[in-house]
């Protein structure tokens, strides 16, 4: 079993599908030479040549578009948006196109393109280079969103999101390139709308994402010593979502809380509270608690920027809340 | 800053003076490599460093009431536009001093009583706000310029194409600065633009493009203060295309893996500005010498300046977000 970081696995992704399947090519902004901004395609241009490993202009708009209409005919592009805050910039052809051709055309064609992009506090880049927007996209019929956590599903789940003949809006968390797992030999691909339960527990459910599915085991950890045992769920699929799992779960629990690095305001924490008060309403011993940004522009100093973005001791918090206990808060 | 002559000719002393001013930005730029190097300050930091004569040659050629926007290599625009060292470090370092008050950081620096609309984060998006800013001033009647500063790796994007061709369409007093130093991150110009000169992408929209050797601060002026005249005349913006180059990474910590030793050598030892300025002004070691002490006691002053000041408050974050 090799161990890889979460940015190995995700390049491990791409060069496998780019060695197994001439359709799949890649572009986007210094993702050739310099292998991105964050080093993610480094290598691949040395051995898939520059016609496959595609260096754009700064033009986000034109590259999601050509990779849509590549797509349409019939390859299978990953186009890179080098910051999710450029998503944007793209967000027209994502939104308009990408995700409605197969409707309006009345099924006749498929779009199987995928735009990976990342984003996420921690380093004080300020208000244009670290926010959190795939609740947008959650929102749009038509698109299937995936936001990874860790090494093995980065990597199974960006598989299935370049075979899938949808269009997949693919988020990756800055902070968590580094994080290393051994992963199998074998890619196994990571079926789009599974979630994975992380951590079992009785008395409080934590449906997390991202950044937020380590500082909720985190937290976890914590609360056990507390004598609260919490289970954490990672959808890894927002769209589709696996609902089932998400609802079994609290049925279980009795108590939900949701947590997300993005804006706690129509976040996707309130489409998860929903469903959940909506189809568990009799099993739930307390509110649904959210944890999430506060409501904030990212601020560029950290003291701030560390007080608008929510932590493991945010999590332990709502978790506490949930089972009525207020102390630490 | 002080205002020089209104025409044609500058003296030897305001060249000095740009002289200056083009060395206390480099000083302070390599002071900030150094203290982002010792782990002092957060962020994404970008140097313009070989681009001072740009940021100068244009500033210094403003009228008073004129305002930039500028890209995220905005250090020497906000400098050059008034913004004291102090302030603009202070910002670096996150504080309330600084010229965003802690909220911007190198990306985001404003200073909107000295008329600088804000540096961008985003490549083109300065552009349509220079543009409409132009808009009012023509609105108003006011004798006043707006300046957009962007690399050439902006001229792809659509809010460059479009702000191009609104400002040209409404005839409204801007003046564009494209700094073409060659590269966009690592995508050499050859590999992000399909022709070689880029003022035809302004001559498509029928505006008037004036080409200018970047590294030659007085031939910045000279254009930039035609351009205002003409911007300021109500015959239309301007485009300027500013030969210049990058003789540093990207952002700092950049290894340019994708830039040949040979190529950055030969730019060093070939396109230095401020080399230039000082073998056309004949200056003696001695002479800058002093100069060179006077700006590094400024920036060191700043970084005291800047350690020295307040923090904001975790919970500031929550300030500013509604008027
Ligand atoms: C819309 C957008 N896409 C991508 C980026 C990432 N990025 C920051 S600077 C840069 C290159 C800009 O090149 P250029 O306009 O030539 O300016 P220079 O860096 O050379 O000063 C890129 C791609 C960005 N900031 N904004
Ligand atoms: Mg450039």
């Amino acid at each position: 079993m090799p161990e890889l970081s979460y940015r190995e696995a995700v390049r491990d992704a791409l060069s496998r599908a780019m060695r197994d399947d001439e359709d799949v090519f890649i572009m986007g902004e210094d993702i050739a030479e310099m292998g991105g901004s964050m080093g993610v395609t480094q290598g691949l241009v040395d051995e898939f040549g520059p016609e496959r490993v595609r260096n754009t202009p700064i033009s986000e708009m034109a590259l999601a578009g050509a990779a849509i209409g590549a797509a349409m005919q019939g390859m299978r592009p990953v186009a890179e948006i080098m910051y999710e805050d450029f998503l944007t910039l793209a967000t027209e052809q994502i939104v308009n196109q990408a995700a409605k051709h197969r409707y309006m055309s009345g099924g006749q064609v498929t779009v199987p393109v995928t735009f990976r992009t990342q984003g996420g506090a921690g380093w004080s880049p300020g208000a244009q280079h670290a926010q959190q927007l795939e609740s947008w996209f959650v929102h749009i019929p038509g698109l299937k969103v995936v936001f990874a956590s860790t090494p093995t599903d980065v990597r199974g789940l960006l598989w299935s999101s370049i075979y899938d003949d949808n269009p997949v809006v693919f988020f990756e968390h800055r902070t968590l390139y580094g994080i290393k797992e051994d992963v199998p030999d074998e890619l196994e691909p990571i079926p789009l709308g599974q979630a994975r339960t992380h951590r079992r527990g009785e008395d409080v459910t934590v449906i997390a994402t991202g950044r937020l599915v380590h500082e909720a085991l985190a937290a976890a950890k914590e609360a056990e010593q507390e004598g609260i045992s919490v289970e954490v769920v990672d959808p890894r699929t927002l769209l589709p979502l696996d609902e089932e799992a998400l609802i079994s779960s609290v049925k279980k629990t009795n108590r939900c809380v949701v947590a997300h690095e993005a804006v706690v305001r129509g976040g996707f924490g309130a489409e998860v509270a929903a469903v959940i008060q909506y189809s568990a309403f009799d099993w739930l011993d307390a509110p649904i608690e959210r944890v999430g940004a506060k409501f904030s522009p990212l601020p560029f100093a950290p003291v701030m920027e560390e007080f608008v973005v929510p932590h493991a001791g945010d999590v332990l918090n709502a978790i506490r809340r949930t089972v009525g206990r207020t102390d630490g808060n | 800053m002080a205002k020089v002559e209104q025409k044609g000719t500058l003296s030897k002393s305001d060249l000095r003076e740009f002289f200056r001013e083009m060395l206390l930005i480099r000083r302070f730029e390599e002071k900030v490599e150094e203290r982002f190097r010792a782990g002092e300050l957060p962020g994404f930091l970008h140097v313009a460093i070989g681009q001072e004569a740009v940021a100068v040659g244009v500033c210094r050629a403003l009228e008073e009431g004129d305002i930039i926007a500028s890209t995220h290599r905005a250090h020497g625009h906000t400098l050059a536009k008034g913004t004291t060292p102090n302030e603009l470090m202070a910002e670096l370092y996150g504080k309330m001093e600084g010229c965003s008050h802690g909220y911007g950081g190198s990306m985001h620096l404003y200073d909107i009583e000295r008329g600088n609309m804000g540096a961008n984060a985003v490549v083109g998006g300065g552009l349509p706000a220079i543009t409409g800013a132009a808009l009012s001033f023509k609105l108003r009647g006011e004798p006043r310029v707006g300046v957009a500063f962007f690399g050439d790796g902006a001229t792809n994007i659509g809010t460059f194409h479009e702000s191009l061709n609104l400002a040209q369409l409404w005839q409204v007093p801007a003046v564009f600065v494209c700094e073409n130093n060659h590269w966009a991150e690592s995508t050499p110009s050859w590999q992000h633009m399909p022709i070689e000169d880029i003022s035809q992408r302004a001559v498509a929209y029928g505006m008037k493009a004036v080409k200018v050797d970047g590294q030659d601060v007085e031939a910045v002026y000279k254009a930039a203060r035609r351009a205002l005249e003409h911007a300021r005349g109500g015959k239309g913006p301007v485009f300027l295309a500013v030969n210049t180059f990058r003789l540093v990474g990207h952002y700092i910590g950049d290894p340019q893996v994708y830039r040949s030793k040979e190529e950055l050598e030969e730019t060093r030892a070939t396109q230095d500005p401020i080399e230039h300025l000082r073998t056309k002004l004949e200056m003696s070691a001695d002479e800058v010498e002093e100069i060179d002490s006077e700006v590094k006691e400024i920036v060191e002053g700043a970084v005291e300046f800047a350690k020295n000041g307040t923090d904001p408050k975790p919970e500031d974050a929550l300030k500013n977000i509604y008027a």
